[in-house]
């Protein structure tokens, strides 16, 4: 049977951890994410869990600690947000290209400056080149189902990269929802046990991770790591199937809502693909087709199958919540609209800069946003495809 | 240095042979990267000043100066890079150290 009750995402999170029961967790307390060590150091210190937790004196050194015991042979956890993840940075190369598959949650806050505390996404697009397995959560429940899945996938034997798991700082990390959860023993068999083919503490061989790579083998090691990351759709789908026939719950490598016979379709990351479910819902009452793609896997990204679910859309808004300072859009629209260029027939497509720093994002603004591409269907031009929602003129 | 399938890794291995992360199979594998020639200046063994009373050879942060039956014997040029750090702890000038002609 499984377990109903209410929790916050970081709840959902910290007790996903519990089940899992991992080695070790190097952490750091940063707003929002605050919670998850905390919560599991309560563990911890009740014995519920047999987790040697380090705590440790920045990110930096949460991530170094994180690679240490990854290399041992440990299954490591850490969680943090914005500026943590920002002091990470440099350990985040090191643990993937070292194909250590560390499991990080990330609760999405904006970074400074200015400074603010409250959710964006800038601080996980920040680390999207950093060659970790980034998979986004609309709610807590997806929070607690991806973080178990996430675990799987990164330790694959096809794969062997670190993953993170992102929710949206206090909309999802903070509010109490429902949730269902699943028994504890159901959540060990399904994870298993981390197996490493070598490392650190293995008594019967000697080795070193992590040496100094000459131009004669540097980009053979990062075709090899790259390689492995186009491995990852294969295996998050099959995990997914698995975890399907577990839990009744299923997972793609995005999620369509009302899309097949959408005319105008948003594609959105996070907390605020509820909000346009919303609106869709609303607008579809009144007889117009609209439709949504949610993120789940954006590293990798999810090209062919994105191009192939968008390809019949009129007009297509991608929906940032982060800035990237290119002058010509967020990195979600970069990469859809590139998805999209292999098409024949593309659809028109449109950036929107919404929500940075915590501004609220409304069904009425996401209403607004279908009405504009409203406008581009019935003229047939694009206009201006890097736009803000919801800014003050 | 090899795989785990026991592939010597040259400078032709493809990325599928080459070691995932790069992790080495096998303990002292610095000697296989040779730094000689990252020296500027180069001692010199003079033996017949040589008391062999081995200061030189623990001080090496290189193993450089290879000790056989109890007795020091010439410098391994392939890893000395020539700090001249055994040329200032010898008591008994029996090593030279001068800037290295190429």
């Amino acid at each position: 049977m499984t377990i109903r009750d209410r929790l916050s995402g970081n709840e959902a999170v910290a007790i996903a951890m519990k089940q899992i029961n991992p080695d070790v967790m190097p952490a750091f307390p940063i707003t929002p994410s605050t919670e998850i060590p905390q919560y599991f150091s309560q563990y911890v210190a009740n014995g519920e869990v047999d987790t040697v937790f380090i705590p440790v004196e920045s990110e930096h050194s949460a991530m170094s600690a994180c690679i240490g015991s990854e290399g041992a042979g440990a299954r490591t956890f850490t969680a943090t947000s914005s500026c943590g993840l920002a002091l990470m940075h440099e350990m985040l190369y090191v643990a993937s290209s070292s194909r250590l598959p560390i499991t990080l949650a990330c609760v999405n806050r904006a970074l400074t400056g200015p400074i603010n505390i409250n959710n964006d996404h800038s601080d996980s697009m920040g680390s999207r080149d950093a060659g970790w397995i980034q998979i986004y959560s609309e709610n807590n429940q997806e929070a607690y189902d991806n973080f178990i899945q996430a675990v799987r996938i990164a330790e694959h034997k096809d794969v062997m990269l670190p993953a993170m798991v992102c929710q949206d700082g206090f909309i999802t990390s903070h509010a109490v929802e429902n949730i269902e959860l699943i028994e504890d023993e159901k959540v060990k068999a399904f994870v298993g046990e981390y197996e490493p083919e070598e490392f650190l503490l293995k008594s019967d061989s000697s080795i070193a991770i992590g040496p100094y790579d000459t131009a004669n083998f540097y980009i053979e090691h990062k075709k090899q790591q790259a390689e492995a990351m186009v491995n990852v759709k294969a295996v998050a789908l099959e995990v997914a199937a698995e975890f399907e026939k577990m839990t009744g719950r299923k997972y793609g490598l995005f999620e369509t809502y009302k899309l097949e016979d959408a005319d105008t379709a948003l594609v959105i990351i996070n907390s605020s693909a509820g909000t346009a479910k919303d609106a869709i819902d609303t607008l579809r009452a009144e007889g117009k087709k609209v439709g949504l793609l949610k993120i789940r896997l954006f590293r990798p990204f999810p090209k062919e199958e994105i191009a192939e679910a968008l390809k019949h859309v009129k007009a297509i808004a991608v929906m940032d919540k982060c800035e990237g300072f290119s002058a010509a859009g967020g990195p979600l629209f970069a990469e859809v609209r590139s998805a999209l260029y292999d098409l024949n027939e593309k659809p028109m497509t449109v950036n929107y800069i919404y929500g940075l720093g915590g501004r609220d994002v409304k069904t009425t603004d996401i209403e607004s946003v279908y009405s504009d591409l409203d406008v581009i269907v019935e003229s047939g031009k694009a206009g201006d495809t890097y736009r803000y929602l919801g800014v003050r003129e | 240095m090899k795989n785990k399938a026991g592939q010597l890794i040259t400078p032709e291995i493809s990325w599928k042979e080459i070691t995932p992360g790069g992790t080495v199979y096998e303990g002292g594998s610095a000697h296989h990267f040779k730094t000689g020639d990252w020296r500027t200046m180069v001692p010199t063994y003079k033996p017949e000043n040589c008391k062999q009373c081995l200061l030189c050879a623990p001080v090496c942060p290189d193993s450089s100066i290879p000790v056989q039956d109890g007795k020091r014997l010439d410098f391994d040029f392939d890893h000395c890079k020539g700090c001249g750090i055994c040329f200032k702890v010898c008591p008994f000038g029996a090593i030279d150290f001068a800037k290295e002609e190429k």
